[in-house]
């Protein structure tokens, strides 16, 4: 357990909390503007991978696949809710949670159609496939691409809501969709736009785990669930809570699953420790998420209305 | 609206036809060996434990207006009470499900507590986080098989009264739960609890300010719902031999609650019904072809779409007396 392993631990974290937000992002600001419950999004993850990793085999440009699987995410994205979704808005969370199930079941199944069933592979770009040294700590650097691309879109989204014209419309919406509908804007091509918007970030998210995790069918649904945590520990609706969240729940999942087995070791027997280290540990954060749950039932960056 | 079971008169429609439901579920074992295809009641008895558990998620989600979806989690604590005990050697039936019942009273109570403490959208997704979370314990225990499971042996021992090792037997022991359970809710539905949880559905707010304790009411239904479907799950086991984090899986979760929207939501019967129709479908959809799930996944879409009373409920609809929440 070394000073350098904690800190490459660290980073990992960080990165994947990246992953988090990028998903986290859009999802809670479906929730918060349209309050539609979207499980669907780990899909657009999904294909987003699925397409970057075709377009990456085929040209050999890993910005080619970027922007084919951003683009390629946000078209579905918006297809699927102008088709499908965009009836389920006035209509109560149940039935949402139905409509984008059956989503799921389809994607999941169309991508094995497409692809087969088995993990496609997806290398890194060969610009991103050496080690960075980092005052003094060696790191991949694919790994510092996914945390400065992550980064950035954070940033670029954080001016997007809060300094641009159509960030204005988003906010007016969330707080009262039929007023802003009155006064003359096209809400329903806002919502368009902004379901397009959070399917493109989780496209996004999908090419940049490509190369880290297994692009395979069904790969959105786990980090789904991670996601639905890092949203109800910052507070749905709330994208600051998104990005802090999503930070917290990537650090504490990684960091916990290398380390606890070993805390445990130092407190209980071998056999015990090294049963339950790994049980222990895989269940982290969602054990994280009832403690704040039941302290700050509405999480801990709620949104400021 | 009759509030009463009694109003209900023996010849309505919806009593005729919950009747000849019932029935034709009891005759199927009889049928099925004499024409000597098996075959049938082991895709009925599918059809009875999933029901089970879909009648159990719609206590909760159909009278209490809380959307669970995490309740896959206690088909899990069932099928591993069974697979657990039996590999460490005790193979008595009561016990199992003394075990399940216990544990999932244990865990539906501390997960509701946590849970009643938000609702709506956030209500959901927490019920599919804590699923996921015994989901994921139930892959990293790998003394009891981890991600493969654990198969059963030998089938829970309900010995001297009767016996469920052979088909027949496990299919009557399955439909007699389910139609106890049918009954029971019937009654829950109609009692003062019942009309209380219905209360909390409609307007939450106003049973509080009535002076209600709601949060005990709907702590205490979220853990009927749970002993319930630790039953369903002793069930399973039993009928697929075998305990996987599977069944926990948070696609299961949402195949139960398409069963109750498509049986019909907040109906005693409607969740049995919606049960057997999605369990024929998936059958016949995989038997056409191997990629069913993309036909199964818009079906799914159109059902969200048109169906907010669903099968049974549709029945319940065309009914003189017809009221949504009272049917047999």
């Amino acid at each position: 357990m070394t000073w350098n392993l904690l800190v490459t631990q660290a980073l990992n974290g960080l990165q994947y909390g990246v992953v988090l937000f990028l998903l986290a992002a859009g999802l809670t600001l479906v929730l918060g503007v349209m309050n539609f419950v979207n499980l669907a999004h780990g899909s657009f993850y999904m294909l987003g991978a699925y397409i970057a990793a075709a377009v990456f085999a085929r040209t050999n440009s890993f910005l080619a696949a970027g922007a084919a699987a951003v683009l390629g995410t946000l078209v579905i994205g918006a297809l699927v809710e102008r088709t499908a979704l965009r009836t389920f808005y006035a209509r109560g969370h149940l039935d949402q949670v139905l409509a984008t199930f059956g989503l799921i079941l389809f994607f999941n199944e169309l991508v094995r159609i497409l692809w087969g069933a088995s993990p496609v592979y997806m290398r890194p770009p060969d610009a991103f496939s050496g080690i960075v040294e980092l005052l003094g700590f060696a790191y991949p650097s694919y790994r510092g691409l996914v945390i400065a691309v992550g980064l950035l879109v954070g940033a670029g989204l954080y001016l997007l809501i809060h300094h641009t014209r159509i960030g204005m419309l988003i906010r007016a919406g969330a707080s009262n969709a039929q007023m802003v509908s009155v006064l003359g804007v096209n809400i329903r091509f806002v919502n368009t736009l902004l379901f397009g918007l959070g399917a493109a970030m989780a496209g996004l998210a999908g090419l940049m785990a490509g190369p880290i995790f297994s692009v395979q069918p069904g790969m959105g649904d786990n980090v789904l669930i991670a996601v639905i945590v890092v949203i109800v520990i910052g507070g749905i609706g709330s994208v600051r809570g998104a990005f802090y969240g999503a930070l917290i729940v990537g650090v504490v999942d990684t960091v916990g699953r290398i380390y606890l087995p070993f805390v445990l070791r130092q407190v209980a027997e071998r056999t015990v420790a090294d049963a339950a280290g790994p049980a222990l540990a895989s269940m982290l954060i969602y054990l994280f998420m009832a403690v704040v749950l039941a302290l700050r039932p509405q999480g801990l960056f709620p949104a400021r209305r | 609206m009759p509030i009463f079971p009694e109003t209900v008169s023996p010849r309505s429609p919806r009593v005729v036809a919950a009747a000849a439901f019932m029935l034709l579920l009891a005759a199927v074992p009889l049928v099925s060996n004499t024409i000597g295809e098996s075959y049938h009641v082991t895709l009925v008895t599918r059809i009875l434990v999933f029901g089970l558990a879909a009648v159990s998620l719609n206590l909760v989600l159909g009278y209490g207006g809380l959307v669970s979806f995490g309740h896959a989690l206690y088909l899990g604590i069932g099928a591993y009470s069974v697979g657990i005990l039996s590999f460490h050697g005790v193979t008595n039936g009561w016990i199992h499900l003394g075990v399940a019942v216990g544990l999932s009273a244990l865990v539906s109570f501390l997960t509701g507590l946590v849970c009643m403490r938000t609702s709506g959208v956030a209500f959901i997704m927490i019920t599919l986080a804590f699923a996921q979370m015994f989901y994921f314990l139930g892959v990293s225990l790998k003394q009891y098989g981890g991600d493969d499971g654990l198969s059963i042996p030998r089938r829970s021992d309900f010995s001297p009264l009767f016996s469920i090792q052979d088909n027949t037997g496990l299919y009557y022991f399955a439909f007699a739960v389910v139609a106890v359970t049918l009954y029971l809710s019937w009654r829950f539905v109609h009692a003062r609890f019942g009309r209380l949880l219905l209360g909390t559905k409609s307007n939450l707010r106003r049973m509080r300010a009535l002076g209600f304790p709601v949060l005990r009411y709907q702590v205490a239904a979220y853990v009927i719902s749970g002993c319930i479907c630790g039953v369903a799950g002793v069930l399973l086991a039993n009928f697929t031999n075998f305990a996987s984090p599977a069944y926990m899986y948070w696609t299961v979760s949402g195949d139960l609650i398409v069963m109750v929207i498509l049986g019909g939501i907040a109906t005693i019967l409607g969740p049995l019904v919606g049960a057997a129709v999605y369990v024929i479908l998936e059958t016949v959809l995989s038997a056409y072809t191997q990629h069913w799930m993309v036909i199964l996944g818009p079906v799914i879409v159109l059902i969200a779409l048109i169906s907010n009373r669903g099968l049974y409920g549709l029945l319940l609809a065309r009914d003189a007396q017809g009221s949504e929440s009272d049917a047999p």
